[in-house]
C-alpha cells in the first residue's frame, strides 16, 4: 500500500481511500482529502514533520503520521 | 418581532471583517457557556430589531470538535431564523462543503460569496445565478473588506427571514445513498421538525452519537436504521461518514466547474512567492527567529517596558498614588482608610492596568501576525518539537512572552484554536521566569553563591523543563488525553493586514483582560493589604506599623511548617512567598523589611549592593536558598496572572485547578532538590528523605508510565465490548 507519507516533493497524487477511524480521519476528509481527490506535495516543515499539500485549491498542513492513513493511488 | 441572523462560515473566510461591517460598534463579546470559544453578537447596522449572531469559524458540522459542536447546536436548538452563510470565493470548493450541511438545516439562507474582488482580480468569474439555482437558495456577491454587499446579503437574509422561505434541498446525494437517507427520513418523520428533517436523517446515516442523543431513539429502530445503512456500505464498500463525505464533495465539485470559470493563465500569486521564502527549509528558521525576536523586542524590551515603566511608576507611583496618599494625611483621613484607598484599591487598581499598555502593544503585534496568516506558519514551524509534550506549535508565542511578563503570556494562549492545547498553555506559561522573577534569581544568585554565573541560566532550564514535565505527565491525565487532537490545519493566503481588524481585535482582548481579570487581582490585592497590615496587639485588633505584627505574619508562621521539609520553614520566608503573589519583585523587597535589611532591599539587588543584603543570606544555605528560589519560580503566579488565567480558562475549577498543580509541582519538585541535596552532601536518611523519594519516585511513574488513554487501549475497549454484544 503506497501512503501520502512517502510522496516526494513536487508529486502530484490521487487519494485511493482513507484508514484509520476517528476525529483525524473525519477532519482529513472534512477539508477534502477524500477519495478521487488531487493532492500536490508542496512541502516539509523546517523540522521534517509536518507537510503542506495542495488540495482543492488551497494549502492544508498535515503530521506525516496522519499522511500515513491516506492510501493513494 | 425581532429577527436572529447567524453568521456561519470557515475560519478566513473573512467572516470576522464581515460581522464588523455589518453591526458596527454595536457589538458584545462573550464567551459561549462554559467553554472558551468566544461568542459575539451585534445589532445588524440600521435595523434596531435585527441581531447579528457569530458563530466560530468551522469547516463542517462534525461533532468533533468543540467549535463545530457549540455551532450546532446553536443552529438546531436556537433556530436562527436565517443564516448567512460566509463563502470565500478565492477557496469555494472547500467552503462550499460547509454551506451543502448549512442548507440541510432548513433555516433559510444567504450565501454570501466573499472576497469577490480577489477572485476578480484573479481573472476568475462566478456565475451567480447559475450557482443559486444549484444551491437553492440566494447567493450575492461580496467582499467585507472593500464594503461591497454586505448590506444587500442582510437585507436578502432578513427577507428571507420574514418569509421563512426555506431553501429548496439541491439533490447532493444519489443512488442508494439517497434512498437510505429517505428511508430514514420515514421512520423518524414523527421525532422531528419538518425543516430538521433531512439534517438528522443524514446525521443519523453518519452514526453520528450527538444526534442520536438529541432525539433519544428507542435502540430497535436504531437497530433497525442500521440495517439500511449497512447494506448501503456494503454496496458501496466504504463506511457512511465516508460516503457522505465523498458524494458532498462530488456534488460541489459538480457545481464549481458548472459555475465557476477559472482563468487560464496558471498564476504564482504573492502569497505563494511570500510562502516559498518564508516557510522555506532553510530560510523558515532564521526568519522565524526574527519575527519572534522583533515582537519580543517591540512588546516586552522595549516600547513594552517603557510604557509599563510609565504607568506602574510615573502615572501611578507619582501622579497618583504620592500626591493621594499625602493629600489624605493632610486632610486628616483616618490612616487605615488611606491605606486602604492608597495602598489597598488603587495599587490594586494600577497592578490591572499597569499590564494594560504593554498588552495592547503585544496583542497588537499577534493580531498583525494573525491577519497577514504567520501564526499558522508559527504552528506549522514548531509543530514537531511542541507537539512532543502535548503543546500545539502555537504555544511557542505565549511561552516566549511569558519570559519577559507571564499575563500577557497567558493572554497571548488565545490565538490556539484547540481547547485542550490552549488550556494545557495557559497552565504552564508561568512556569517560565518572568522579568518580574529576576530579581528573586539575583537576590539568591549575588547574596548566596557569589554571583554565580549558572543560577540564572539555571532558572530557565528548570522552567523550561518544568514545561516540559508538565506537558508529557498532564497529556496522560484523563482529561488531556482522550481523543488526538487533530492537526489538519489550513495555511491561508498571506494578506495585507486590515487596520480595522487588528486595532478591534486588539481593544477587544485588552478589554476583556481589564474586565475580566481585573476583578480578581482587585479583590486579591485588596485581600493581601488587609492581613499585612492588620494585626493583633495585646489582644487588640489594629492597623500595625510593622508587618511582624500582622495577621499575614501570623499566618506565616502557622504555615512555615509546611515549608521546613523544603529547607526554608520560618514565617518570614512564607511571608515573602504569599506576598509574591502580589507581584514576584515583591519577595525581594519583604525579605529585605522583615531580615531588617538597612535600604531598599529590591533596589540594592537591581543596584548589585550585595553586601548589604547578608541579612537575608545569614537566613539559607546554598541549598534552601535554591530550593527557596526553585519554589518561587514554580509555584502559582503573582494575581494579574491568576487574573489572566481565570480570564482564559472561563472556569472557576479550571483556574483552581490550574494554581493547585502549579503549587503541588513546585512543591514536590522543591521537596525531591532539597532532601537529595541533603542526603548526598552526608546528611541522614530521614522521614522527609523517604517522602522525597516516594514523591520522586511517583513523580517519575507519571513521566515514563504508558499512556492509559493511549489509542490502542481505546480500541482493545471497543473490541471488548463488541465482542459481548
Amino acid at each position: 500500500m503506497k501512503t501520502l507519507r512517502e510522496v516526494k516533493i513536487g508529486d502530484t497524487v490521487k487519494v485511493l481511500k482513507l484508514h484509520g477511524e476517528g476525529p483525524v480521519r473525519r477532519r482529513i476528509m472534512d477539508m477534502g482529502v477524500t477519495k478521487g481527490a488531487e493532492v500536490y506535495v508542496r512541502k516539509v516543515a523546517p523540522l521534517g514533520d509536518p507537510i503542506e499539500i495542495t488540495v482543492r485549491g488551497y494549502e492544508l498542513s498535515i503530521r506525516k503520521a496522519d499522511a500515513e492513513m491516506i492510501e493513494i493511488e | 418581532m425581532s429577527i436572529k441572523i447567524a453568521l456561519a462560515g470557515n475560519p478566513n473566510s473573512g467572516k470576522t471583517t464581515m460581522f464588523n461591517e455589518l453591526t458596527g460598534s454595536a457589538q458584545y463579546v462573550g464567551n459561549w457557556p462554559g467553554v472558551t470559544v468566544e461568542k459575539k453578537e451585534g445589532r445588524l447596522k440600521g435595523h434596531r430589531d435585527v441581531i447579528i449572531q457569530d458563530l466560530p469559524g468551522i469547516y463542517s458540522l462534525s461533532p468533533y470538535t468543540l467549535e463545530e459542536v457549540v455551532a450546532r447546536s446553536y443552529l438546531v436548538g436556537e433556530k436562527p431564523d436565517a443564516i448567512i452563510n460566509i463563502v470565500d470565493g478565492t477557496n469555494i470548493e472547500r467552503n462550499l462543503y460547509l454551506t451543502t450541511q448549512l442548507i440541510e438545516l432548513g433555516i433559510p439562507t444567504v450565501v454570501a460569496i466573499n472576497m469577490i474582488d480577489v477572485v476578480r482580480r484573479n481573472g476568475d468569474a462566478i456565475d451567480i445565478e447559475k450557482l443559486s439555482r444549484s444551491l437553492g437558495c440566494q447567493v450575492v456577491e461580496t467582499s467585507a473588506l472593500k464594503g461591497i454587499g454586505a448590506a444587500e446579503a442582510a437585507e436578502r437574509a432578513i427577507e428571507a427571514a420574514r418569509a421563512e422561505s426555506s431553501c429548496r434541498l439541491p439533490s447532493v446525494f444519489n443512488g442508494s445513498v439517497e434512498h437510505a437517507i429517505a428511508h430514514i427520513e420515514e421512520s423518524i418523520e414523527d421525532m422531528v421538525p419538518k425543516c430538521n428533517l433531512r439534517w438528522y436523517a443524514i446525521k443519523l446515516f453518519e452514526r453520528d452519537e450527538k444526534a442520536a442523543e438529541e432525539l433519544s431513539l428507542e435502540q430497535a429502530l436504531l437497530d433497525h436504521l442500521d440495517e439500511h445503512i449497512k447494506a448501503c456500505e456494503a454496496e458501496m464498500d466504504d463506511d457512511s461518514e465516508s460516503i457522505i463525505i465523498n458524494q458532498r464533495y462530488a456534488y460541489i465539485a459538480k457545481v464549481v466547474s458548472s459555475c465557476v470559470k477559472k482563468s487560464k493563465r496558471k498564476k504564482h500569486s504573492t502569497s505563494d512567492k511570500i510562502d516559498r521564502v518564508v516557510t522555506n527549509r532553510i530560510m523558515a528558521l532564521p526568519i522565524f527567529v526574527a519575527v519572534m525576536f522583533v515582537v519580543y523586542y517591540i512588546s516586552v524590551t522595549t516600547v513594552g517596558s517603557i510604557v509599563t515603566d510609565f504607568t506602574n511608576d510615573t502615572l501611578f507611583g507619582d501622579w497618583i498614588i504620592a500626591p493621594l496618599g499625602e493629600w489624605m494625611g493632610a486632610i486628616g483621613v483616618a490612616p487605615w482608610l488611606t491605606g486602604l484607598v492608597v495602598d489597598g484599591i488603587i495599587s490594586g487598581v494600577g497592578a490591572v492596568l499597569g499590564f494594560v499598555p504593554q498588552m495592547l502593544i503585544l496583542f497588537l503585534m499577534l493580531s498583525i501576525l494573525e491577519d497577514v496568516g504567520y501564526m499558522a506558519r508559527v504552528a506549522f514551524i514548531m509543530d514537531r518539537i511542541f507537539r512532543k509534550f502535548g503543546l500545539s506549535g502555537k504555544s511557542f508565542i505565549p511561552m516566549l512572552i511569558g519570559s519577559g511578563c507571564s499575563v500577557p503570556g497567558i493572554m497571548a494562549s488565545r490565538t490556539i484554536e484547540n481547547e485542550r492545547d490552549r488550556r494545557m498553555t495557559i497552565m504552564t506559561t508561568s512556569f517560565i521566569p518572568c522579568g518580574a522573577k529576576m530579581p528573586i534569581v539575583a537576590l539568591i544568585a549575588g547574596a548566596l553563591f557569589g554571583g554565580a554565573w549558572w543560577v540564572a541560566p539555571s532558572a530557565y532550564f528548570i522552567g523550561v523543563a518544568a514545561v516540559i514535565v508538565s506537558g508529557i505527565i498532564l497529556k496522560k491525565t484523563k482529561y488531556f488525553s482522550g481523543k488526538p487532537t487533530p492537526f489538519v490545519m489550513e495555511l491561508p493566503p498571506y494578506h495585507v493586514p486590515s487596520a480595522g481588524n487588528v486595532f478591534r481585535s486588539t481593544w477587544e482582548r485588552g478589554w476583556s483582560f481589564i474586565k475580566r481579570a481585573g476583578t480578581v487581582i482587585l479583590a486579591a490585592s485588596v485581600f493581601i493589604w488587609f492581613t499585612s497590615s492588620f494585626g493583633f496587639v495585646d489582644g487588640v485588633f489594629t492597623m500595625v506599623e510593622e508587618m511582624d505584627s500582622s495577621v499575614l505574619a501570623a499566618a506565616g508562621s502557622f504555615i512555615a511548617p509546611l515549608f521546613a521539609p523544603l529547607g526554608f520553614g520560618n514565617w518570614q520566608s512564607a511571608v515573602a512567598t504569599v506576598m509574591g503573589l502580589l507581584a514576584k519583585e515583591e519577595v525581594v523587597g519583604v525579605f529585605g523589611v522583615l531580615y531588617g535589611v538597612s535600604g531598599d532591599a529590591l533596589h540594592m539587588v537591581e543596584e548589585g549592593l550585595f553586601e548589604g543584603l547578608s541579612p537575608i543570606a545569614a537566613h539559607f544555605t546554598s541549598l534552601s536558598a535554591f530550593t527557596f528560589l526553585i519554589f518561587n519560580l514554580l509555584c502559582a503566579p503573582c494575581f494579574a496572572a491568576i487574573g489572566a488565567i481565570s480570564r482564559e480558562m472561563n472556569s472557576r475549577k479550571w483556574t483552581w485547578y490550574a494554581i493547585g498543580y502549579l503549587t503541588v509541582f513546585a512543591y514536590s519538585v522543591s521537596l525531591i532538590v532539597y532532601q537529595l541535596g541533603l542526603l548526598f552532601s552526608g546528611g541522614a536518611f530521614t522521614v522527609a528523605t523517604a517522602a522525597a523519594c516516594i514523591v520522586a519516585a511517583a513523580l517519575l511513574w507519571l513521566l515514563l508510565r504508558k499512556n492509559p488513554y493511549d489509542e490502542s487501549t481505546e480500541i482493545k475497549v471497543n473490541l471488548e465490548v463488541g465482542a459481548n454484544a
